[in-house]
C-alpha cells in the first residue's frame, strides 16, 4: 500500500494543532513557530500531492479507501481531482500567511488564569481548521464531507467569538457583544444550513443506498439508479441551500460582512479565503455530480441569485464605512461570480470559478491582510479615520493599491483572467446576465479606488503622522502573495491545466457541451 | 350443567383438586442473574445500614453497589456471550421476562450508566466538610424538617445518607425488569419498584431541602396519577385480550387467536377497550420517557433533585421507559401500527419542536438540560417510529450515547459551586472558560453532542434515528427533527458563548477539584462521547445484532 499522502496533508496540521495546544502557556513564541512550522510542512505536502497529480489522469487519483461506519455505509474514502488539488494547494498555502500575518493579534492584554492560554489556542484553531477545511476538499464520501463541513464550523466559530479585532469603536464589553453577536449568527446560519443538507444526506442515502461519490455517479450515469425528478431537486435544494449559506450568495449571506468586520484580519481571510471556498467546491462537486438534472433546472433562479449577489454586494461596498465589512461585500459580490460560474455550465464558465476561486483567495489575503496592518497601526476600522497614509507608509499604501487593483481585476493580475472567463462563459449562453455581471466590474473599480483614494491619498492626518511603514514580517506576507498574483495574471497556465480535464468531466456529467460558436455567413 | 350455564357474574366451580398438585413456578435464575445480583445486593445494604457502624457503612456501600452492579454487568454480558442475545433468546420466569437482545443491550447500557452514576452519588470531596468529616450531597438526615434544631444537628454531626445506595440499587433492579417485563403486570410492578426510589432520592439533596422535596412531591403526585393510568389501561387490555401476557396480547390483535375466555366474552375482541387502553399504556411510559405533553414534572424534578439523582435518574430511567415503549410497540400492538403511528408522530413532533423551543428562554443550567432531554426524547421517538429493525438499533444506539453524555453533563454540573451550593444559574457561568477552561470545554464537548455535532456521540446517535425514519417513510419528520436540531443548537450555543466569551464575574463561582470518582465519571463520559462520535461501529454492530425482540 502506498504512503496515504492525503491523509497525511489533513493530519499534519491536525497533529500541529494538537502540539501547539500543548505548548506551555508562558511560551508564546515557541508556540507561534510550532504553528508556523506545522503549516509549512503541510505546504510541502500539498506540494508533492500537486507534483504526483497527473493532470491527464484518471478523474480522482491518489485515492485512499478505508472501512469506516458499515452501519451507515459510510468509508473513509479520499480522492482528488484538479479542481480539489488545486484548493488544497490554495489552502494550505494561504495558512502560512495567515499565521504569520496573525502573529501578535492574539497575545493576551492582561495575564488570565495560569491555564488560559489564548495564544496557543488561537493557532491551534487555526490549524485544525486547515486539517478540517483540507481533508472536506478530498473527501469523496458525501457523509465524510457532510461531517467535516460540519465539525469546522466549531474552531471557526471560537476563532470568530474568541479572538476579536482590537481596533473598534466603543467599549470593551460592547466589542465583545458584537464579537459574540457575529460567532453566533456564523455559527446558526452555518449549521441550519447542515442541517438541513443533512435531511439531505439522509434522503439520499435512502434513496441511493450509498454514501460513495463515485458509486453514486456510476450509478446514476450507467442508469442503474433512477431519481424521481422531485426527489432529485428536493435533494438538491438541500445540498445547494447549505453550500449557499457557505459561499455566501445573497440573500443568505448577511453572516459574513458580521463575522469578517468583528474578525481578526487573518481570521477574515480564513473565513473568505479558505473556508467558503468550501461551499463553492461542493456546488461543483456534490451538486452537479449528484443531481446533473436538478442542476440544470435550477440554473435559472441561481444564476439570478447569483447576478443579485454581485451587484448587490458592489452596492453595499460602495456604501461601507468599515474597511473590512467593505471587503466582506467585495467578497460577496465575487462570490456571486463564481457561483455565476459554475452554473452557467460552460466550461469556460466552470475553469474561470475554479481560477476565481484561488485568485479571489490570493486577492482578498492581499487586500484584507494589508487592511489588518493599517488598521492594527491607527486602533480603527472606519475610512473616515484615514487619509494620506501613502505618504508616511508608501510600501504599505502600494501593497494595498495592488491588492485592491487585484479585487477590481486590472489586466495583468491574476483575478483578471478568471474574471474574464467567467463573463465569456456566460455571454456565450446567457448574454443578458453577462452584461449585469459586467457593471460588478464597474462598481469594483468604484468601491475599491474610492476606498484608496479616501485613505491613502490627500492630506495626511494628524494622527497618523508617525504611522510606522510594514515590517519586515509583514513585507514577508504580503510579497509573495503580490508576487503570485502578477505570475498567475500573466500566466495562469500551470492552474488551468490541472483545471480543465476536472472541468470536462463536471460538464459531461450534467451532459452540456458548449454552445458552438456561431458565425454570420457571409453573403 | 350445560355450556349456557356459564354466566356473566358467576362460573361453575372446577373440580377441587389437592393442594400439593400446584406446580412450583419454574425460574430461569442463570437468565435472571443481572436482576437477582442487583436485588440481592440492595438488601444486604439494608442490612449494611442496619448493623454496620455508621463511620464504615459510606465505605461499605460504595463497596458493595459497585461491585453489584460490576458482576450484574458481568452476568449481561455472559448471557449475550452465551448467545441469549440471538439465537437463545427465550421468555424466562413463567413468560414474565424476556431474556433478548433488546433487554440485554438496554441492561448493559443501564448497569454501565449507574455505576458511573454512583460515582457521583458517592462524592463527597464538593461540600466543605463538616465535623463529622466529608459529606456527599444528600441529607443529612432525611427525616428531620429542613431548618429544624434536629436537623442542625444531625449536619453539626456530619451524618451521611448511605441509604441512598441500597435505594439507588433497588431503583437499577426495577429499571432492569422494566424493559425486559413481557407481561404487563411484570411491567407495572417494575414501574413501581424504581419509581418509588426516584421518588424517594429526589428528596434528599443537601442543599436547598424544600425545592428538592417539593420536587419528589410533584414527581410522586405525576407519577401516582400516570401510574394509574397505566394500570387502569392494562385493565382494559386485559379485558380485551384476556390474558397480560405480551405475547397473548399480540394474536388476539391480529386475530390469530378465536377462542374467548368465556368469563370475558363480552370485552373480549371489543377494540374499544384495545384502543383506550393501549393509549392509556402508551400514556403512562411516555410520561417516563418525558415526552410532550406528559412532560410537564421534568423541569421541575430535575431542577429540585439532588444533581447526582438528576443524571442518573435522566439517563436510567429513559433507558428503562424507551426500552419497554419499544417493546410495548413492536412486540404487542404491532397489529395495530396503523392506530398508533399518526398519534406518535404528532407525540414525537411536539415533544421535539415542543422541548427545543422552550429550552431556549431557561435561565437554570438544569432546567436547560430538562428541556434539552424532552427534546431528546422527541427525537428519539423518531426512531421508535419507524418500525424497521434498524428503528431498534438505533434506539438502542441513541440511548447508550445519550446516557453517558447526560451523565457527564450532570456531574459537571456538581462541580460549579458558590457559597449556596451548586451555582445552576446561568448568568453566573460567565466567564468559566477564562478561570477554568478544562471544565469548560469539558461542559462544551457534552453540549455539541447533545447539539449533535458531528464527530461526537449525539450526532452518530441523531443520524441513526432520522436515517431509520427515514427508511421507515417518516421523512417529515427528519425535516421536523433537523428543524428542532437548529433551534435546540441555539441554546447550547448560548451556552457556550457564555462559558467562553463572556467576562468572569468577580464574585462568580468557583469549581470545585472532585475525587477521582466524580473524575472517572467526567472522563467516561467524555471518552464515550467522543468514542462513538469517531468509532461507532462495533457499538453499531452491536446494537444492530441486539435488535431483535423475543415474542
Amino acid at each position: 500500500m502506498s504512503f496515504p499522502i492525503l491523509t497525511a496533508t489533513a493530519v499534519l496540521p491536525a497533529v500541529g494543532a494538537i502540539a501547539t495546544a500543548a505548548v506551555p502557556a508562558a511560551r508564546r513564541t515557541a508556540a507561534k513557530w510550532t504553528a508556523l512550522l506545522f503549516s509549512l510542512g503541510t505546504l510541502v505536502l500539498a506540494g508533492v500531492v500537486l507534483a504526483r497529480f497527473e493532470p491527464g489522469g484518471d478523474r480522482y487519483q491518489l485515492t485512499e479507501s478505508h472501512a469506516w461506519i458499515a452501519d451507515f455505509g459510510v468509508r473513509y474514502e479520499l480522492g482528488v481531482d484538479g479542481i480539489g488539488v488545486v484548493m488544497v494547494a490554495l489552502t494550505a498555502l494561504l495558512i502560512p500567511f495567515v499565521i504569520a500575518a496573525g502573529w501578535n493579534d492574539a497575545d493576551p492584554l492582561e495575564a488570565g488564569s495560569r491555564r488560559w492560554r489564548p495564544t496557543q489556542g488561537f493557532f491551534a484553531l487555526i490549524l485544525m481548521v486547515e486539517a478540517m477545511v483540507i481533508l472536506s476538499f478530498e473527501a469523496t464520501d458525501v457523509f465524510l464531507f457532510y461531517i467535516l463541513f460540519e465539525a469546522m464550523l466549531i474552531p471557526m466559530y471560537f476563532l470568530i467569538g474568541g479572538f476579536g479585532d482590537r481596533a473598534h469603536a466603543g467599549t470593551e464589553e460592547h466589542a465583545a457583544a458584537q464579537r459574540s453577536y457575529a460567532a453566533v449568527k456564523f455559527l446558526l446560519y452555518n449549521l441550519v444550513g447542515g442541517l438541513i443538507m443533512l435531511a439531505a444526506v439522509i434522503g439520499l442515502y435512502v434513496v441511493a443506498g450509498s454514501f460513495s461519490l463515485s458509486e453514486i455517479a456510476a450509478a446514476r450515469a450507467s442508469g442503474e439508479l433512477e431519481m424521481a425528478t422531485t426527489t432529485e431537486r428536493l435533494l438538491f435544494l438541500g445540498f445547494f441551500f447549505a453550500f449557499a449559506v457557505k459561499a455566501p450568495l445573497w440573500p443568505l449571506h448577511t453572516w459574513l460582512p458580521n463575522a469578517m468586520g468583528e474578525a481578526t484580519a487573518p481570521v477574515a481571510v480564513l473565513i473568505t479565503a479558505v473556508v467558503d471556498k468550501v461551499g463553492t467546491f461542493a456546488m461543483l462537486r456534490f451538486c452537479l455530480q449528484l443531481f446533473p438534472e436538478a442542476s440544470q433546472w435550477a440554473t435559472p433562479v441561481i444564476v439570478v441569485l447569483a447576478l443579485v449577489s454581485i451587484v448587490y454586494g458592489a452596492l453595499l461596498a460602495v456604501g461601507q464605512r468599515d474597511i473590512k465589512r467593505l471587503v466582506a461585500y467585495a467578497s460577496v459580490s465575487h462570490f456571486g461570480f463564481i457561483v455565476l460560474g459554475i452554473f452557467v455550465m460552460t466550461s469556460q464558465g466552470q475553469s474561470g470559478a475554479t481560477l476565481y476561486m484561488v485568485n479571489h483567495g490570493l486577492s482578498t489575503a492581499a487586500l484584507m491582510l494589508v487592511a489588518g496592518f493599517l488598521i492594527s497601526r491607527r486602533g480603527s476600522r472606519l475610512i473616515a479615520d484615514y487619509g494620506g497614509v501613502q505618504k508616511v507608509a508608501p510600501v504599505l499604501a502600494g501593497t494595498f493599491l495592488i491588492g485592491g487593483l487585484a479585487t477590481l481585476s486590472l489586466p495583468g493580475l491574476a483575478p483578471f483572467v478568471s474574471e474574464f472567463l467567467v463573463l465569456v462563459g456566460t455571454f456565450s449562453v446567457y448574454p443578458v446576465a453577462g452584461i449585469v455581471a459586467t457593471t460588478g466590474i464597474v462598481l469594483a473599480a468604484l468601491y475599491t479606488l474610492v476606498l484608496y483614494q479616501r485613505t491613502m491619498t490627500g492630506p495626511v492626518k494628524e494622527e497618523l503622522r508617525a504611522m510606522p511603514d510594514l515590517k519586515a514580517r509583514e513585507l514577508a506576507v504580503v510579497a509573495p502573495l503580490i508576487a503570485l498574483l502578477l505570475f498567475l495574471g500573466v500566466f495562469p497556465k500551470p492552474v488551468t491545466e490541472i483545471v480543465n480535464p476536472a472541468v470536462e468531466h463536471t460538464m459531461s456529467d450534467v451532459q452540456k457541451q458548449d454552445p458552438r460558436p456561431e458565425v454570420e455567413a457571409a453573403k | 350443567m350445560s355450556a349456557t350455564a356459564v354466566h356473566s357474574l358467576w362460573t361453575t366451580a372446577a373440580e377441587v383438586e389437592p393442594i400439593g398438585s400446584i406446580p412450583a413456578p419454574h425460574i430461569e435464575y442463570a437468565q435472571l442473574a443481572p436482576v437477582l445480583i442487583v436485588v440481592g445486593a440492595a438488601l444486604v445494604g439494608i442490612l449494611v445500614e442496619a448493623f454496620v457502624p455508621r463511620r464504615a457503612r459510606y465505605h461499605t456501600q460504595l463497596f458493595l453497589t459497585v461491585v453489584a452492579l460490576a458482576a450484574a454487568f458481568a452476568a449481561v454480558v455472559g448471557l449475550a456471550a452465551g448467545g441469549y442475545a440471538t439465537t437463545k433468546a427465550q421468555i424466562a420466569a413463567m413468560g414474565a421476562i424476556a431474556v433478548d437482545g433488546p433487554a440485554l443491550f438496554l441492561q448493559g447500557t443501564i448497569l454501565l450508566a449507574s455505576v458511573v452514576a454512583v460515582f457521583t452519588f458517592a462524592e463527597r470531596r464538593l461540600d466543605p466538610a463538616g465535623d463529622g468529616g466529608r459529606v456527599d450531597s444528600f441529607a443529612a438526615m432525611a427525616a428531620a424538617v429542613p431548618g429544624s434544631d434536629q436537623e442542625k444537628a444531625a449536619v453539626k454531626a456530619g451524618f451521611t445518607t448511605t441509604e441512598v445506595f441500597p435505594i439507588s440499587l433497588f431503583a437499577v433492579a426495577g429499571m432492569l425488569v422494566f424493559p425486559a417485563a413481557n407481561d404487563l403486570l411484570t411491567l407495572f410492578i417494575a414501574l413501581e419498584v424504581f419509581s418509588l426510589p426516584l421518588y424517594l432520592l429526589c428528596a434528599l439533596a443537601r442543599r436547598k431541602r424544600l425545592l428538592s422535596q417539593e420536587a419528589a412531591v410533584k414527581y410522586f403526585l405525576l407519577g401516582a396519577f400516570s401510574s394509574a393510568f397505566m394500570l387502569f389501561g392494562i385493565a382494559l387490555l386485559y379485558g380485551y385480550a384476556g390474558s397480560v401476557s405480551y405475547a397473548r396480547i399480540a394474536e388476539v390483535v391480529d386475530g390469530s387467536v378465536r377462542t374467548i375466555d368465556p368469563a370475558l366474552a363480552d370485552t373480549m375482541g371489543n377494540d374499544a377497550l384495545l384502543l383506550v387502553g393501549g393509549a392509556l399504556l402508551l400514556m403512562g411510559l411516555l410520561f417516563k420517557v418525558g415526552a410532550v405533553p406528559f412532560h410537564m414534572w421534568t423541569p421541575d424534578v430535575y431542577q429540585g433533585a439532588p444533581t447526582p439523582v438528576t443524571g442518573f435518574m435522566a439517563a436510567a430511567t429513559k433507558i428503562a421507559a424507551f426500552g419497554a415503549l419499544l417493546r410495548l410497540l413492536y412486540v404487542v400492538l404491532p397489529g395495530l401500527a396503523w392506530d398508533w403511528r399518526p398519534v406518535m408522530w404528532g407525540v414525537a413532533v411536539v415533544t421535539m419542536l415542543g422541548g427545543a423551543i422552550v429550552a431556549i428562554t431557561q435561565t437554570d443550567v438544569k432546567r436547560l438540560l430538562a428541556y434539552s432531554s424532552i427534546a431528546h426524547a422527541g427525537f428519539i421517538l423518531a426512531g421508535v417510529i419507524a418500525m424497521r429493525p434498524e428503528g431498534i438499533s438505533s434506539v438502542l444506539f441513541y440511548l447508550l450515547a445519550y446516557s453517558f453524555v447526560t451523565i457527564g453533563a450532570f456531574a459537571v454540573v456538581t462541580l460549579v459551586r458558590d457559597a449556596g451550593g451548586e451555582a445552576t444559574h446561568l448568568s453566573k457561568w460567565a466567564g468559566l472558560g477564562r478561570r477554568s477552561p478544562l471544565v469548560a470545554a469539558v461542559f462544551a464537548v457534552f453540549l455539541l453532542a447533545f447539539a449533535g455535532i458531528p464527530l461526537t456521540s449525539g450526532f452518530t446517535g441523531k443520524f441513526a434515528v432520522f436515517k431509520a425514519a427515514a427508511e421507515g417513510g417518516a421523512g417529515a419528520l427528519v425535516v421536523v427533527g433537523v428543524i428542532s436540531s437548529a433551534i435546540a443548537a441555539f441554546f447550547y450555543i448560548r451556552v457556550i458563548v457564555l462559558m467562553f466569551f463572556s467576562e468572569p464575574k468577580p464574585e462568580g463561582p468557583t469549581v470545585a477539584v472532585p475525587s477521582p470518582l466524580t473524575m472517572t465519571t467526567i472522563g467516561v463520559g467524555v471518552a464515550v462521547t467522543l468514542v462513538l462520535g469517531v468509532a461507532p461501529q462495533y457499538f453499531l454492530d452491536l446494537a444492530g445484532q441486539a435488535g431483535v425482540f423475543v415474542r
